[in-house]
């Protein structure tokens, strides 16, 4: 039997960092695919000056470090002096964060709609909300969704990113322990453990997806 | 908001943060290109026979995709202490990236082979090559074609992942010479704004002149 200070409200205390991991991917997620939507299909079907603004802008947050766009908040909620918890600041960035590369993907899903197709439609007599409603909507989701999971996938990884502003989640759980038991290895598989459990799920209902819907083309 | 700001300062420090940048890029081009020649062998040892070849090469893909890149530079950083093997914090960054980079690109290397026909292979073999020289000469600068797009925006990732480097305390890269500079001067907000700055600037550089090279290389 090998000794271990590992005791059960360690895995307790690292179990409860996960579910705030979770916490945080899920209102980032949430808010990130919102916006994402709209700003996808803004960049998808607006004139060309504010697609290239907009697209100018979202660029921003996909070529800064995460780790600096939460110090940036961080600071930024010190010096106006608005009131709000680390962990709703963490929600607002990853949300921003998330929306960036999301209305990617939906801007990708709506062009990969062949026009020909958006012309028949029209033709037929729909009008421009039926035809994304009924014609865009349905083929650019399953251009989507593959896509969508993996960054739900990588969001849940980037939210480890958040112990820099003080909140105790899955990674900066693990610290702690480790700090208190000094037996690294362990501790640190444990929590490699936890995050494969939480993102392999995910991530082979992602590949479940893609292969079931290029079979059924 | 009674908060002056202090930009002078800022720029005064500009000189230290542009060696810090070179740091930055010193990490993500010597990860990329052990991440680069590590995701080649994984992506022949996922296709191997060998079984201990395919098994070793799924978990190095598996954790390296299904974990957070700054969770793999602790593991080299803390964990691998526990076996006596005490890392500084600047190789922790860069093996911990250049894993992660590995982990991503065999991945995108394997879908990269699979478009190449088998048939090339077999023809190259019958016009009298070896294997080695067919896999060279053949196959890689047709799967360079596919894959250069993907290790772009991988690289962008290496330059956003080095800034992870200052959770184990690098002090030399961009983000690690800003945070020194902020915890003399508690500017937060204007230092990082001016790394922020850097860091697009740099992946900016790295896109558009990724852009060119590629309108040069595959012009056919």
């Amino acid at each position: 039997m090998i000794e271990t200070d590992f005791a059960r409200t360690d895995l307790w205390f690292m179990l409860r960092g996960a579910s705030m991991t979770l916490a945080l991917t899920f209102w980032a997620v949430l808010g990130g695919t919102l916006m994402g939507f709209v700003f996808g299909v803004l960049r998808a079907v607006a004139p060309a000056w504010i697609n290239v603004a907009l697209g100018g802008v979202l660029d921003v947050f996909r070529s800064i470090p995460l780790l600096i766009q939460f110090i940036l908040a961080n600071s930024f909620k010190s010096i106006v002096g608005i009131d709000l918890s680390a962990f709703t600041v963490a929600c607002v960035v990853l949300a921003l964060y998330t929306s960036a590369y999301c209305a990617e993907i939906v801007r990708a899903g709506v062009l990969a709609v062949p026009a020909t197709t958006r012309r028949a439609a029209r033709s037929l007599g729909l009008t421009w909300w039926q035809d994304m409603r009924l014609i865009v909507y349905p083929i650019a989701l399953r251009v989507s969704l593959p896509s969508w999971v993996g960054l739900t996938l990588g969001v849940m990884k980037d939210t480890s990113l958040v112990l820099w502003i003080g909140i105790v989640e899955l990674l900066r759980a693990s610290q702690v322990v480790v700090t208190r038991i000094q037996e690294p290895l362990l501790v640190l598989v444990l929590c490699g453990l936890i995050y494969f459990l939480m993102s392999y799920p995910i991530s082979r209902f992602g590949a479940y997806l893609e292969t079931r819907w290029r079979d059924h083309d | 908001m009674n908060y002056t700001f202090h930009w002078h300062q800022a720029f005064q420090a500009l000189p230290a943060m542009l060696d810090g940048a070179l740091v930055t890029v010193e990490i993500a081009v010597l990860s990329m290109v052990i991440g680069t020649v590590c995701a080649i062998a994984l992506a022949l040892a996922r296709n191997s026979r060998s079984r201990a070849a395919r098994a070793f090469a799924s978990v190095w893909i598996e954790t390296a995709r299904n974990t957070p890149a700054l969770f793999q530079i602790y593991m080299i950083y803390f964990g691998l202490g526990s076996l006596g093997i005490f890392v500084d914090s600047f190789p922790a960054l860069l093996i911990g990236i250049a894993f992660n980079n590995a982990g991503y690109l065999a991945e995108t290397f394997r879908g990269g082979l699979r478009a190449i026909p088998p048939t090339q292979m077999r023809a190259a073999r019958s016009l009298g090559m070896s294997a080695p020289q067919a896999f060279r000469l053949i196959v890689l600068p047709q799967l360079f074609r596919t894959v250069f797009h993907p290790m772009t925006n991988q690289m962008v990732w290496a330059i956003l992942m080095t800034s992870l480097g200052v959770v184990v305390g690098l002090n030399t890269d961009l983000t690690g010479v800003t945070q020194q500079l902020n915890v003399l001067t508690f500017r937060t907000f204007e230092f990082f704004v001016m790394a922020a700055a850097i860091y697009y600037l740099i992946t900016k550089l790295v896109t558009l002149s990724a852009r060119l090279l590629a309108s040069r290389l595959f012009r056919y």
